[in-house]
Order: C-alpha cells, then sequence, then structure tokens
C-alpha cells in the first residue's frame, strides 16, 4: 500500500501507533522476536538481530521442559497422523469437526491427569478464556490468586461471576475471602500450578484441604507443571498428594508435552460435558489438528513408559539452582525448572540478557507489564534436553556478565538502591 | 488526615501490601500506576468502600484514574455520598 495516497483517517491512526510504538522503543522495553533456523532442542541457531547471521547458542528460555519437541518419535507420530488423518479438519467440533482420535487423546488425558473427563481446545489460552464464562454466572464468585497467568485474568473478566483476588499464596487471605464470600452459590479457588513468572509452586494441598472445609471448588491452571512436576509428572496435584481431587484442571501441549499448540480442561464430568455446550473458543473455532493430535498421543506414551526424562529435569534443576545462588545470583527460592534470576531493574534486565547472548546464552529480561515494576528478572528455564556441560557453559556465562554488571552478591536492598528503585 | 482517608490507607495497606513490605503509602501515593494495585484486584477495593460507605460506585466511575490514589479515592466517595463519608 502507498501511505503516500492514505485517506486521512488511515494517517491519523498510524500517527497515533507509530508515537507510542517510538514511545515503548525509546523506554527500552520494545519486544523483537528472534529468528530460529533449526528444530527446538538445547542449542539452536538464532538469528538476531535481523539479518544477522545466525549464531548457536544454549537455549535457557522455551518451554521445552521435557526436551520433547523435536523427539525423533513424536515427529514420526506426528507424521503418521498427518498420513492418516490428513491436515485440516476446515470444521468445529460439533458439525464435523471431531475425528476418533480427538476422543482418544481426551481419554488419555483423563487417564493421565486422574480426572472424570477431559475436553480439547487450540490452546490452554483458549480454555481458560471459555471455562469460567461456560460455567459461571452471576450468582457465583471466582477466587484467584494475584500471580495467576493473564489468560486466566482474560477469562475471569469474560465471564459475569463477581471477582476477588487473594495475596499470592496467602491461604489466611484466601480464607478471609471464602469467609467473605459464603453467601455465594458457587466459590471458585483459581491458581496456577506452578507460577509461571516466579516458578514458585501453588499450596495446592491446603486450597483443597480449605475448599473442601468451606464447600469451595478448585481450579489449578498447570500448563508449567504437566509432564513433569510430581513423581510421575501427573502435575502439582500429584506433588501435593492431591492428584484426582481438583474440581478442575487446565493445561497445555505447547509446553511440556511436545510443545506445539493445544491445550484442555479436564475435571468433574459435569462441568467439562458444560464446557463442551457452551465455551465459546470450542463451539466457534477448529480444534487441534489431527498432526498435533498424534504427536500428544504419542508424548502420553513416552512419559507414561518412563520417569527418566523428568528425573534428569529434576537433577538439572537442583544443579542450576545450586550454582547461580552460589556465584552470588538473586534467585527466586522454589523446586521448578523455572529459575527466575531477580535484577528489578527494566534496562538492567535488557542489558543482561543482551550480554547473556553475546556469550552464547539466549535468555529473556521479563519487566513490567509482564511482572510487577521493579521485579524485572531474567526467568531461565531448564531442560531434560540439557547436558550437564551445557549448564556449566551457561553458568560460566552467567557469572562472566554477573562481574560485568558488577550483581553478583549484592542483596535485593543493594540492588534496588542502586536503580533508584 | 481525615478519617475517610485513613480509613482508605488501612485497608489498601491490609489487603494489598504483603507483611514484609515496608513501603510508606501516603494519600498522595500512586496506587494503580505506581504498580501497588493492578486493575485487577481493583475489585475487592470498589467492594471496599460501596459496603463501608453504603455507595454504589458506577463502572465507569471505577477508573484507574480515579482509584489512583487515596486522595482521589475519597474524593469520588465524597462526590458520590457527601453526607455519610
Amino acid at each position: 500500500m502507498d501511505s503516500a495516497v492514505a485517506p486521512p483517517a488511515v494517517a491519523a491512526f498510524r500517527d497515533v501507533y507509530r508515537a507510542e510504538l517510538d514511545a515503548i522503543r525509546a523506554a527500552g522495553l520494545c519486544k523483537d522476536e528472534r529468528f530460529i533456523h533449526d528444530p527446538q532442542g538445547a542449542e539452536i541457531e538464532v538469528e538476531f538481530p535481523a539479518g544477522a547471521a545466525p549464531k548457536k547458542v544454549l537455549n535457557l528460555c522455551a518451554n521445552n521442559y521435557l526436551g520433547l519437541s523435536s523427539h525423533p518419535r513424536v515427529v514420526a507420530a506426528a507424521h503418521a497422523g498427518l498420513e492418516k488423518r490428513g491436515y485440516g479438519m476446515s470444521s468445529v467440533r460439533f458439525i464435523c469437526g471431531t475425528q476418533d482420535i480427538h476422543r482418544q487423546l481426551e481419554r488419555r488425558l483423563s487417564e493421565f491427569l486422574g480426572t472424570e473427563e477431559t475436553i480439547l481446545f487450540s490452546s490452554c489460552l483458549d480454555a481458560n478464556a471459555g471455562v469460567f464464562e461456560a460455567l459461571f454466572g452471576e450468582k457465583d464468585v471466582l477466587i484467584a490468586d494475584r500471580l495467576v497467568h493473564a489468560s486466566i485474568v482474560d477469562g475471569m473478566r469474560l465471564c459475569k461471576a463477581m471477582t476477588d483476588t487473594y495475596k499470592h499464596s496467602d491461604m489466611g487471605h484466601l480464607e478471609e475471602k471464602l469467609l467473605e464470600h459464603a453467601d455465594k452459590r458457587f466459590r471458585v479457588v483459581i491458581t496456577d500450578g506452578v507460577f509461571s513468572m516466579d516458578g514458585d509452586l501453588a499450596k495446592l494441598d491446603e486450597i483443597v484441604t480449605l475448599a473442601q472445609k468451606h464447600g469451595a471448588l478448585t481450579f489449578v491452571d498447570d500448563s508449567h507443571a504437566t509432564g513433569f512436576i510430581g513423581k510421575t509428572g501427573r502435575g502439582t496435584p500429584e506433588h501435593f498428594g492431591v492428584h484426582g481431587r481438583i474440581d478442575l484442571v487446565t493445561t497445555t501441549f505447547g509446553k511440556a508435552l511436545g510443545g506445539a499448540s493445544g491445550g484442555c480442561v479436564s475435571g468433574r464430568k459435569e462441568l467439562v460435558d458444560m464446557c463442551r455446550q457452551r465455551a465459546r473458543p470450542y463451539l466457534f473455532s477448529n480444534t487441534l489438528a489431527s498432526v498435533i493430535v498424534s504427536g500428544t498421543l504419542e508424548v502420553l506414551d513416552l512419559v507414561s513408559e518412563t520417569t527418566e526424562r523428568r528425573d534428569h529435569l529434576e537433577e538439572n534443576t537442583l544443579f542450576w539452582r545450586k550454582g547461580l545462588t552460589e556465584a552470588g545470583f538473586d534467585i527466586k527460592a522454589g523446586a521448578s525448572p523455572i529459575v527466575p534470576v531477580m535484577l528489578y531493574d527494566a534496562r538492567l534486565a535488557q542489558d543482561v540478557a543482551r550480554d547473556l547472548f553475546a556469550e552464547g546464552v539466549y535468555v529473556v529480561g521479563f519487566f513490567f507489564p509482564v511482572v510487577a515494576k521493579g521485579q524485572a528478572r531474567i526467568r531461565t528455564q531448564l531442560s531434560a534436553a540439557h547436558t550437564r556441560e551445557h549448564l556449566e557453559r551457561a553458568l560460566a556465562a552467567f557469572v562472566e556478565v554477573g562481574k560485568k554488571h558488577d550483581i553478583l552478591g549484592k542483596t535485593k536492598a543493594e540492588m534496588l538502591a542502586r536503580c533508584g528503585l | 488526615m481525615d478519617d475517610l482517608r485513613r480509613t482508605v490507607l488501612d485497608y489498601v495497606r491490609r489487603e494489598y501490601l504483603e507483611e514484609d513490605d515496608d513501603r510508606e503509602l501516603v494519600s498522595t501515593t500512586r496506587l494503580i500506576s505506581g504498580g501497588i494495585v493492578d486493575s485487577f484486584s481493583m475489585v475487592s477495593l470498589k467492594r471496599f468502600l460501596e459496603r463501608k460507605y453504603d455507595v454504589k460506585i458506577p463502572d465507569a466511575d471505577a477508573s484507574p484514574e480515579a482509584f489512583d490514589t487515596v486522595d482521589s479515592i475519597a474524593a469520588l466517595v465524597e462526590r458520590l455520598a457527601p453526607v455519610k463519608a
């Protein structure tokens, strides 16, 4: 299109958005994509900035927790699925967009998650967008941990139920809220299983106890846990001994379970059946393509055969957390393979990420609005695909860059004072 | 500081700050643009004001700007319930 002949309205909106984009760039807060030239893995070829020659780097920012994104068996199963069931569905589920393997995957997920029933969505974001509006209304209240994923916040906003929040993992505050809303038809306690930005686990045992005491329902988004948290990788409920006792679980296939896309709502039969009647992302959008369904079925076979991968991931997590702590980095405590390195200042997080890339380690700085103001960080994520040599190399790079920016051994107060926060 | 402002400040401290958060809050502290209260968690503050001061705050008035400081919140409550506040 030739902007010189654009109508005045087009010129006006271009001016507005150009100014806004310029302001984002000027503040150093622009999110630029990096182009990867090979399959997802522990080491990848990355073109950054755009036009630069691809550089081989260690990947410490993928959700490829089990290293299955490019596993030969998963790729072969996806190929076979493509051959046997074709490429597209060309329909939503309830018209002519359901294949036998969609139902097969739903049954396999129910077995794996210890639930009564499961419904697929094209992403977990879609599952979270649809589930609340389908099930709850003006007589109900949704009570969410303040650090739940953005897609839950969006889903709650689409629902007519009253919404409330409790302080992050504060069980006393949650109980106050349960008591405050005792007059509601349904009270739903909503949490992530593993919190995506902090890497800590929700206290699901205490949440289930509180919910039972007050007659409330429980909802857990276990996207950063399914496949590897818990001794057999069944997720956060398994870790806390409440497997099969959560009323509603949502999770994704876009992370540990092959990393392509897709998600589900799994839980009490009537709740899931109601989603099949009313959840708008399910009713008005195609479901997963057969190729992803086939790959995900193979992933579930792989993680059910052996715990080798999640065990190796656990070892990697312990090594990485210990290494960073001993080197003097300020990390968020926890047991998950999400290990945030706290830098507090947005620009410092950007600078450290850039310098680590130069050292051959691919990580990303996170800052407001993705995390709270003054809580900027680099989120590192471990994978079962990482070897000890990979992590030793990454650790050496972190120490080098940490020295350059004088952040090793610094307390939170010292870091905050230095950046004027 | 009047009773209304003190009551709202106490509620904000109790509801939104962690126990180990020693940030000083005054009636001009930026709550939403300062990152202390996010717009999603603002609903409990709105409900507290409605119950405490027996007012109905229309959604159009419950803007992030109107809820950004204790002073602006007090002004909103005083406008909606001048006698009771």
